[in-house]
């Protein structure tokens, strides 16, 4: 039996490259906020149980 | 269920396009639906009177507006076959090929874990969990059941649009008054009147997909006359927000205003022939016939009026008390 031959991949189009380009950018944006607002709530409610020094 | 839900197209794209750009991702998202609930859900947390880190205030509206726009990828998702044979839906990214379903799909749940994780951890349980059931509600009751099941579908299914307020409110207070449900209660007598004009002179397409919205079923007659019964409804519980303090002077003067429009405009739609036979020879969605017009012209002010009513109480908060109240 003789192996299945792999069929060739189908070459991208300049559109196509450039709009996955783009989308790939958006989801690396996408998740830089997200770290960025795990941060900021993480400061805003461990801020607001923090004890107050008495100076 | 209909055989219409089981067909294998269903969230599939239909025809090959262009490649999809991040502007078609965030068309899934529905911004203009967004944009209504984003700003009900900050009159409820507004309303709650509870003073609030503005850090996390706008963590809780990104969760509503992200859990939001969760629902409506995945109703685009699974209505995709449907979508695709309407004239006010055909151009949405998944039913013209530019989306594959399946990445709508992802999308609506990644998005929905996102949201309702995030304000369980950043705000309160309560609010977390009225997030997840609105999101629940819309995307599987209404999409998945009621849509396609009764003409009543908009009716039950409009609590998911009216439940944004509650979750403000919860956000803000960790809680859920009366006030708070008045608010949601608004919008969901508002729902009725408001999809319903719209159905009357989309009518044709919603019969040849096969969903039974009112007046495919019960008739244009029957749905005008529904229309006013749930106007004089709606307008009467958008006046109770004075009744209960949590309104003013400036929203009972909206109010009853803006009511006694929105019912003159349900009686001229009531005695006019909208959405009879005649009018759905329209060729494109926005050229109403004269008949329909009065269809039209509730629907637009139907949006006018909500705005205009959860501005009012919006501003009447902003200002205090002392400033508007009678």
């Amino acid at each position: 039996m003789s192996a299945p031959v792999p069929k060739s991949p189908v070459p991208e189009s300049e559109e196509a490259a450039k709009a996955r380009r783009r989308r790939s950018v958006a989801i690396a944006l996408a998740l830089g906020a997200f770290v960025i607002l795990v941060f900021v709530v993480t400061l805003v409610r461990m801020g607001s149980h923090l004890p107050v020094q008495p100076y | 269920m209909t055989d219409t839900a089981a067909l294998p197209t269903q969230g599939s794209a239909p025809q090959a396009a262009a490649p999809a750009r991040w502007q078609d991702y965030v068309a899934l998202l529905k911004p203009r639906v967004m944009s209504l609930v984003v700003f009900t859900a900050l009159t409820g947390l507004v309303c709650a009177r509870v003073p609030m880190n503005p850090v996390l205030a706008g963590v809780a509206v990104l969760c509503i507006a992200v859990g939001a726009g969760a629902s409506a990828s995945l109703n685009m998702w699974y209505d995709a076959d449907i979508d695709a044979q309407m004239r006010r839906t055909r151009h949405r990214p998944v039913p013209s090929g530019r989306v594959q379903g399946a990445d709508a799909l992802a999308l609506g749940i990644v998005l929905s874990l996102f949201s309702v994780g995030m304000m369980a951890l950043a705000i309160n349980l309560l609010a977390a969990g009225l997030l997840a059931f609105t999101i629940v509600f819309y995307a599987v009751v209404y999409t998945m059941w009621l849509k396609r099941s009764t003409p009543q579908n908009i009716v039950i299914g409009g609590l998911a649009g009216a439940l944004p307020p509650v979750i403000g409110w919860a956000a803000a207070s960790g809680s859920a008054p009366p006030n708070a449900w008045l608010l949601c209660a608004i919008i969901f007598l508002w729902t009725p009147p408001h999809f319903w004009a719209l159905s009357l002179y989309t009518t044709s397409d919603y019969a040849k997909v096969g969903v039974p919205m009112m007046p495919v079923v019960r008739g244009a007659a029957s749905t005008r006359r529904q229309i006013l019964a749930y106007s004089v409804i709606f307008v009467a519980a958008a006046l109770a927000p004075v009744l209960t303090g949590l309104g003013g002077a400036a929203y009972l003067a909206v109010s009853a205003l803006g009511g006694l429009g929105f019912i003159a405009l349900a009686v001229r739609l009531c005695f006019s022939r909208a959405g009879d036979a005649a009018d759905e020879r329209a060729d494109g969605l926005y050229d109403v016939k004269p008949a329909a017009k009065h269809a039209r012209n509730l629907f637009a002010f139907s949006i006018l009026y909500l705005t205009a009513l959860f501005a009012a109480l919006l501003v009447e908060r902003l200002l205090g008390p002392a400033v508007l109240r009678p």
